[in-house]
């Protein structure tokens, strides 16, 4: 039984799924977790519920917001006076700067980027893809302990019937030293759609819409998702659609991590515009469209159906 | 102002990569090798406060073996003035490449005033380097830079966060600054640049020589292997409206669990 | 023998690849369908030194070989042969004067092009003579202290942009190929009448256009050589610009082979890739075939240039056989596409319309087998 430690953000209030996910999996371990600032009622639960033991919440001078330098001297400060054998992070935007420069003060070693493992004994063994996924490797960690891990979001899953911890939430005075590069502003996110060649999801139409104005069915749905709408040659040729929208060998390339394809028969130019997408749901009426094939969840219906329960469905999943 | 660049050679994307016979990296023969995407922006971005610093000079480094030393080249040929390569296995981690870039460095007998990099290679994907060289450097790091504007007693910094929100930092040199896309557009290697190119200085040291050992090594990788094929779709049948709640229910819920993209 | 490339040709040659995939190849079709003249794209690749790469060092040139000149032009064809027309047309006006022109001939008409942007354009087709070049009519005649030229140029290339002309022309026309000579022009002189555009079947986004020579007066220091030097400086530019335009017809072929090996992976029929197909492969590795063995006499005629070597022969095998090639591969590419190869949504069908091109210009694949033949015959 190891003594680990997750670290996990929060918006004082909830934390990370990723957090939970890391906590159901090191069942059997004695997990504490430790945070920047404080955590409310509901995530303290969850922390608890997925098998928490310890929850730390640290704070101090100019903690109050995300600095690579301030965070890692608290954490750096708390983890020295415990002696944990591994420490936990999710590899998301804070979690992937943060955590390869606390690694770095300690001299110990990290496992990035990892989509699963296990323990044999007390010994962490990791695997994660390389190449961008072209390959799986196996990880293991040596030298000064404690080692570090980061773990893709999404990639473990949440533990159905996970084992609860104590959940024993205490403040922990912490000191955030010198920080040399520090915040000035936040920028919100532009509410701008993202361009289709960046968009990590993608809802496209195709002849089937029929006309420009059902196109506004799939800005709905691409609405709940964060979704970029694109178009089929088919679709932009008839005029439903402008050819900034158009996948496919003579509009943009794309490869988001979904892609919806609404009534999208699937010409070979589309399929060669979207083939590398991580994730293919196509929706058509007709059974033998070639869309179908490169599908990953296909659904045979008509879009005008199904696009309004998808919607409903998702909105219901994501809010 | 002494400015270093952080470059790794990494396969191209469009490259099949195969495990190789014993699975302890992967086939690298037949491998055509580009400079890390990431780092073409480092590169760009170290040469845009060259322009605007008269008398800088811009050093670039890289870690890793020599068969083939088109990162480096492409840099120099790009504008660098000169380049050092710190020769290793390219399966070795990111604690003994940061490790080695600061050995470079300070080897070198500058201090560094910038240190550019690329947010992240693409190849083995760690995202550790440009911190941990910054952590041993004692050098304040900012990462996924999207913006950089202002002289180096005031740098503004914009880090790209979740939703495309950014963080915009103020801090001044020395600091290490990993680039994400969008924070310039990477010149081309002008064929005059490139014949330019063979007379700069380009450096070699041994991973003993900027004071790396085996011991060092923090992270062992094992057992390369390919990723499962992919398995064919399923399809549901939803022309009947009773049936196409369910379906649909059925599928988003596989997307969550199965396929994890929600 | 050696047939890898040095590390410096190498990279000369990625960058171009890189250059033509990623500024040029995604245009291609837009200008090839408007016909205009892309002059940014062209002004990019000046700047990165793609073009005038005949131009020696001491004039302000990169100071390439030849064989660094054909990889260029390999990568630049790739891209989109039209484009590369115009900017080839610039080493083939401005090879003549590399080859026979003064030092101070060249330091007043080569180092402008080192300096911007200019477009030159090589004057020596004419209505009534192509293949037989040696019978053009174009006169230069004395006067003063300058030569006056008079008469019809055809199939001009880069006409209606042209900063500068080199123009072959006779002194006396009984004298045959002892009257041809050669003039620099500059593009403002006075009498230089100018056609329309030409509508083309392929090369479209290049300007090609008819021309006529008025009382056009010339100072006689714009002569290359002497007079009557015209044409043993032609035929020594061909031994330079054949193996040139060789390899923009093995950029096409190139470019054809690659969109076709990934269109027969991609596309099914019967249940399976197009690419299992025998019918697909055979074609495929044809295509291969004269790919390989267009590359390695482009190369040898260009080395031999570089190393003083008499290659008359070898270039005329090279340009024939390229540009042969190139029109076969593009074809079969068609071929590999179907019913999608011959719509423009396609990117082969362009191909194969530029690729006629270059069975035609810089000496017909047939004028080629005759210079081949003649070179034969004169050795028994």
């Amino acid at each position: 039984m190891a003594k680990i430690l997750v670290f996990t953000e929060t918006n004082k209030e909830n934390v990370k799924t990723v957090s939970l996910e890391i906590l159901g999996k090191l069942a059997g371990h004695e997990v504490d977790v430790a945070t920047i600032g404080d955590i409310g009622a509901e995530g303290t639960q969850e922390l608890a519920k997925n098998g928490a033991a310890n929850i730390h919440c640290l704070k101090g001078d100019k903690l109050d917001q995300y600095s690579p330098e301030g965070y890692a001297n608290a954490l750096k400060e708390f983890i020295s006076s415990n002696s944990y054998d591994y420490v936990f992070a999710g590899s998301t935007p804070t979690g992937k700067d943060l955590m390869p420069r606390l690694a770095g003060m300690l001299d110990a070693g990290m496992a990035s980027e990892v989509t699963n493992f296990q323990f044999e004994g007390d010994e962490f063994q990791g695997t994660r893809p390389m190449f961008a996924g072209k390959c799986l490797c196996k990880v293991r960690i040596q030298g000064p302990k404690p080692h570090f891990v980061t773990v893709r979001p999404n990639a473990l899953g949440l533990t159905e019937s996970p084992t609860a911890g104590a959940g024993n939430k205490a403040d922990v005075a912490a000191n955030a030293g010198e920080i040399r590069a520090t915040i000035k502003e936040i920028i919100k996110g532009a509410s701008e759609k993202v361009d289709l060649s960046e968009a990590n999801i993608i809802v496209s139409g195709g002849r089937a819409m029929k006309n420009a104005e059902n196109f506004k069915i799939l800005d709905e749905l691409a609405e709940v998702l964060g979704a970029t709408v694109g178009a089929s040659r088919a679709a932009v040729d008839s005029g439903y659609a402008p050819h900034s929208m158009q996948v496919g060998q003579t509009g943009k390339t794309v490869a988001p991590t979904l892609y919806i394809a609404c009534g999208i028969s699937g010409a070979i130019q589309h399929l060669a515009g979207m083939r590398t997408s991580k994730v293919i749901v196509a929706i058509n009426t007709d059974p033998d469209a070639p869309i179908f094939t490169k599908a990953d969840y296909g659904i045979v219906g008509d879009l005008f159906q199904i696009v309004p329960i998808l919607k409903e469905e998702l909105k219901a999943l994501l809010s | 102002m002494n400015i270093f660049v952080c470059v790794k050679q990494v396969p191209d994307t469009e490259t099949k990569v195969i495990p190789n016979g014993d699975g302890s990296f992967i086939e690298t023969n037949s491998i055509k090798w580009i400079m890390n995407p990431y780092d073409e922006f480092a590169v760009e971005q170290a040469l845009l406060v060259k322009a605007s610093n008269a008398g800088s000079t811009v050093t670039v480094l890289r870690v890793g073996a020599v068969h083939d030393t088109e990162a480096l080249r492409t840099a120099l040929a790009m504008g660098a003035d000169d380049a050092i390569l710190v020769e290793a296995d390219d399966n070795i981690d990111s604690y003994m490449t940061a490790k080695a870039l600061k050995g470079a460095i300070e080897k070198s007998g500058n201090s560094a005033d910038l240190i550019f990099s690329g947010k992240q290679s693409i190849d083995s994907d760690c995202l550790q380097v440009p911190q941990l060289l910054a952590q041993m450097l004692n050098l304040p790091s900012v990462s996924v830079v999207v913006g950089y504007e202002g002289d180096s007693s005031n740098i503004v910094l914009k880090r790209e966060i979740e939703g495309g929100a950014l963080e915009v930092y103020n801090c001044s040199s020395p600091a290490l600054i990993a680039c994400n896309k969008g924070i310039n557009t990477p010149r081309y290697a002008s064929l005059p640049g490139i014949m330019k190119a063979k007379k700069k200085p380009l450096a070699q040291h041994s991973l003993a020589d900027v004071g790396v050992s085996a011991d060092d090594r923090r992270i062992v990788y094992s057992d390369f292997h390919l990723p499962p094929e992919k398995p064919a779709g399923k399809k549901f049948d939803a022309m009947d409206e009773a049936a196409q709640a369910g379906i649909v229910k059925e599928v988003v819920g596989l997307l969550r669990t199965e396929a994890k993209v929600l | 023998m050696e047939f890898n490339y040095t590390t410096e040709q190498q990279e000369i040659k990625e960058q171009t690849f890189k250059f033509a995939r990623n500024e040029m190849l995604p245009f291609a079709s837009e200008f090839d369908q408007s016909g205009e003249m892309p002059l940014t794209i062209l002004k990019k690749a000046w700047e990165l030194g793609f073009v005038n790469t005949c131009i020696p060092v001491e004039y302000g040139g990169v100071g390439f070989t030849s064989q660094d000149t054909v990889n260029i032009t390999e990568g630049l064809a790739y891209g989109c042969m039209g484009m590369n027309t115009v900017l080839m047309a610039n080493d083939l006006a401005l090879l003549p004067i590399v080859i026979g022109g003064t030092h101070e001939q060249k330091e007043k008409f080569l180092r402008p092009f080192t300096e911007d942007y200019k477009i030159a354009s090589f004057c020596l087709t004419e209505p009534g003579n192509g293949s037989d070049a040696a019978g053009i009519k174009t006169n230069f005649k004395e006067d003063g202290d300058d030569w006056v030229i008079n008469g019809d140029k055809m199939w001009i290339t880069n006409a209606g942009f042209a900063d500068l002309f080199v123009v072959y022309g006779t002194i006396d026309s009984s004298l045959k190929h002892k009257g041809i000579s050669c003039l620099i022009v500059d593009g403002k002189t006075a009498g230089i009448e100018i056609g329309k555009a030409e509508k083309k079947m392929g090369h479209r986004c290049s300007d090609t256009r008819g021309m006529r020579f008025n009382n056009v007066r010339v100072p006689k220091e714009n002569m290359i050589g002497a007079p009557g030097d015209g044409w043993k400086i032609a035929m020594k530019t061909l031994d330079h610009s054949r193996p040139m335009v060789a390899a923009s017809a093995l950029g096409g072929a190139l470019c054809a082979y690659d969109h076709s090996v990934k269109y027969a992976t991609e596309r099914n029929q019967f249940g399976k890739p197009i690419s299992s197909f025998q019918a697909i492969q055979f074609m495929i590795a044809n295509m291969a075939m004269k790919i390989e063995a267009s590359r390695l006499l482009i190369n040898k005629a260009a080395w031999m240039l570089d190393n003083d070597i008499p290659n008359t022969k070898i270039a005329s095998y090279a340009k024939a056989f390229a540009a042969d090639s190139c029109m076969e591969i593009t074809t079969d590419a068609v071929q590999i596409f179907g019913g999608y190869g011959y719509s423009i949504e396609y990117p082969v069908e362009k191909l194969m319309r530029d690729a006629k091109l270059i069975q035609i210009y810089e000496g017909t694949s047939q004028i080629q087998r005759m210079v081949i033949a003649k070179e034969i015959f004169s050795r028994h």
